[in-house]
Parts: C-alpha cells; structure tokens; sequence
C-alpha cells in the first residue's frame, strides 16, 4: 500500500493544524449562552451509550434538542436512547430529539493504518453532518465516533461558522489510562471530565467532579 | 435456599464455567446454603447441562436481552471482569465476585474491578483460586457502593455555561 505513508502524513498535518488553530483560538469568553441549548451527543457501545444517557437524565429542559449520532451498526444503542427519550416526553412535553447514524470509525480488530484510513473518511462524513445541525454544545464519552465529530466541531470554528463547546467525560472504567480517543480529544476539548482522582493527577487540565454515572 | 449466579458477559469463558460447576464448588455452595445456581454461558463451545433435584437446580442460559432480573434475584454474583456487569451489580447492592480471565490481562476492564476492590465494594479471584475464594471470603464485609452523582455533572454544566 503505496498511498499509506502519504495518507499517514495528511493525518498528523490535519492533527498538528487543528492543535495549532486550536491554541491560537482565543480562549472561550464566558459570556452567558440563553437557553435552549443544542445538544449534540455522541452514543457508542460497550456501556458508552448507558453512560451518556445518566449524564443526561440529569440535565435540564434548557439542553433540547438532543442530537444522538450513533453508528449505523448500533441497534442497541439506538434502543436504549428511544426508551430514554420516551421517558423524558413524559416529564417534559416539548422534549425534541434527532438520530443520526454515521459509518463505525473503528472496528474492535482493525489495525491501526487502516483506521486512520476510515478515520478520515469518518470526517469527511462527519463534517456536513455537524455542519447541518450546527450544535451549541458536544458531549461524548470515548466511542470511536466522537474523534471525527468533534474534529468536524473544530473546523466549523476553524472556518468561523459556528463555536462549538466541546465536553468529553472518560468512561467511569478508566482509572488509570485514558481510552484512545481521550488521548486524544485532551487536547481538543474544552472541558475534560475525569472520573477518577488518578487521572485527574495525570492530566492536571482535566476536571473531577467524582463519580457522577 | 439462597441463589447463585454467574455471568460471563457477551463473548465466552469457558474456564470459569467449568469452575465454577466443578463437583467440588458445587459441594461448597451448597455447603454455604445455596440451592440454585444460574450460569449464563454466552458463547461457550459446550455448555453444561441443567438439572434440578430436590437439593439443588442449575439453570443455564447464553443471552438474555437483561440480566437486571437475575442479578435481582441473586444472593451472590460471579462475574468476568466486565464494567457494565460490576456496575450494575454493585448498583443493586449485590455481593460481587469478579474472576478475572488471565488470558485477558491487559484488558482495560481489569482497572475498574481492580479499584472496586481497592475501594472494598468488591472481591475478586481467578479460576484456579475461585474455590478457595468461595470459601474463605466473608461477602458482608464489602462496602455499600454509592449511586453515582449526575447532578453534579449538571450543576458542573449550567455553571460553565452561564445557565442559572
């Protein structure tokens, strides 16, 4: 595979560029954001999907519409967020939601070249997706899925169409290590939540707010 | 009669099966009060075969789209080292036997039940020593394990954004 090493290179300039738009990118203000805010989450299986939902069920009707983008693979996780939303339209009469399925970014036995292959391809579909639903805020957890989504997040803002907040929060079964796509999201959002006090002392940019899946 | 129940989560260990229906750890469970074991075998080559006598049941499945109900039922879990499984086991206050699968090592699993049992919510064991475990280990001294804190994550959120 002549094309990998070039392929390989296009993905670390794409890396080293988004890192670099990311630091010279002023610092949030923090000037307040009116409610409703749009919610883009990013589902996943292996317990991913369970522990975004908890994170969820305790926001409030500000957060709406919910925008759930899961892998076109994924029937349980499409599952579980019906039942939840369907839990939540009992509590609140205007719940909104949307689902959205995109291709699996990484199979659990790919090799690695291959992935940064469908890595890229996951953005290149990624990015008129997010582009379209032009989210306020990202929250994901760790599937595969979320590195090209959020990446896409940060070319909208690269291109000064829309600031998007990203939040990631590690899989409460990290303790030690971070998951691979928190490697490398670390860097690229804007607030990073930890479950676990031993990574909080790894990564000193990261936030602890104890167990809260 | 108190109740046992093993899960091995969605793929196969069949080395804790055949373990844990071994004669001798039937011997001990039923020496510890227990007279029914249920195994969930997912995708074992050969699963053992279910019997009932007037002492003791074995009930045996591979998948059920919920385990909520048997682990409900269930005065003690013995489980693979699966996150999910040792949440949702510790979330329904149910005293929790992790048998790690050597094999699997270096899974990232083994981290969460690791600290689970640092912090005292759990045990765990192998498979050679799962014997040994069941009969030694006093279950009512692990520690209630606390719900987790959603709420916080909420409060974290409105904060940062400017939602009051």
């Amino acid at each position: 595979m002549d094309a990998l090493p070039a392929v390989l290179g296009a993905a670390a300039l794409l890396l080293l560029l988004l890192l670099t738009a990311r630091l010279l990118l002023a610092r949030r203000n923090s000037s307040p954001r009116t409610a409703p805010l749009s919610l883009l989450v990013v589902a996943g299986s292996g317990g991913h999907t369970t522990e975004i939902l908890r994170l969820l069920s305790s926001l409030s009707q500000s957060y709406s519409p919910r925008h759930y983008i899961f892998a076109d693979s994924d029937k349980m996780s499409e599952d579980k967020i019906r039942t939840f939303e369907q839990k939540r339209a009992e509590t609140f009469s205007n719940s909104q939601f949307t689902l959205n399925r995109i291709p699996r970014c990484r199979e659990v036995c790919q090799s690695w070249s291959s992935s940064v292959l469908t890595t890229l391809y996951s953005i290149l579909y990624s990015f008129p997706l997010t582009f379209r639903l032009k989210p306020d805020l990202i929250l994901c957890n760790g599937p595969g899925t979320c590195v090209p989504i959020c990446i896409s997040a940060l070319l909208l803002e690269i291109l000064a169409l829309k600031k998007v907040i990203i939040v990631y929060v590690e899989s409460i079964c990290r303790v030690e290590t971070l998951s691979l796509s928190g490697k490398i999201l670390y860097y690229f959002s804007d607030y990073f939540i930890v479950q676990w006090p031993a990574l909080k002392e790894k990564y000193p940019k990261s936030i602890y707010l104890g167990r809260i899946v | 009669m108190k109740s046992a129940f093993v899960t091995v989560g969605t793929t196969s260990f069949e080395e804790l099966i055949a373990a844990v229906t071994a004669p001798e750890t039937l011997q001990v469970l039923r020496s510890l009060g227990y007279g029914r074991l249920v195994l969930q075998v997912g995708r074992a080559a050969a699963a053992p075969a279910p019997f009932r006598t007037a002492a003791f049941t074995l009930d045996v499945f591979r998948f059920k789209e919920s385990l909520a109900e048997d682990l409900e039922n269930a005065d003690l879990v013995i489980s693979h080292a699966g996150a999910g499984t040792c949440l949702e086991t510790l979330e329904k206050g149910k005293p929790l036997l992790v048998v790690v699968n050597e094999k699997l090592m270096n899974n990232h699993q083994l981290e969460l039940a690791r600290q689970l049992y640092r912090d005292g919510h759990l045990f765990y064991c192998t498979c050679s020593t799962l014997l040994e475990s069941l009969k030694s280990i006093d279950m009512s001294t692990l520690k209630p394990f606390p719900p987790g804190q959603p709420e916080k994550f909420a409060a974290f959120l409105d904060r940062v954004i400017g939602f009051e």
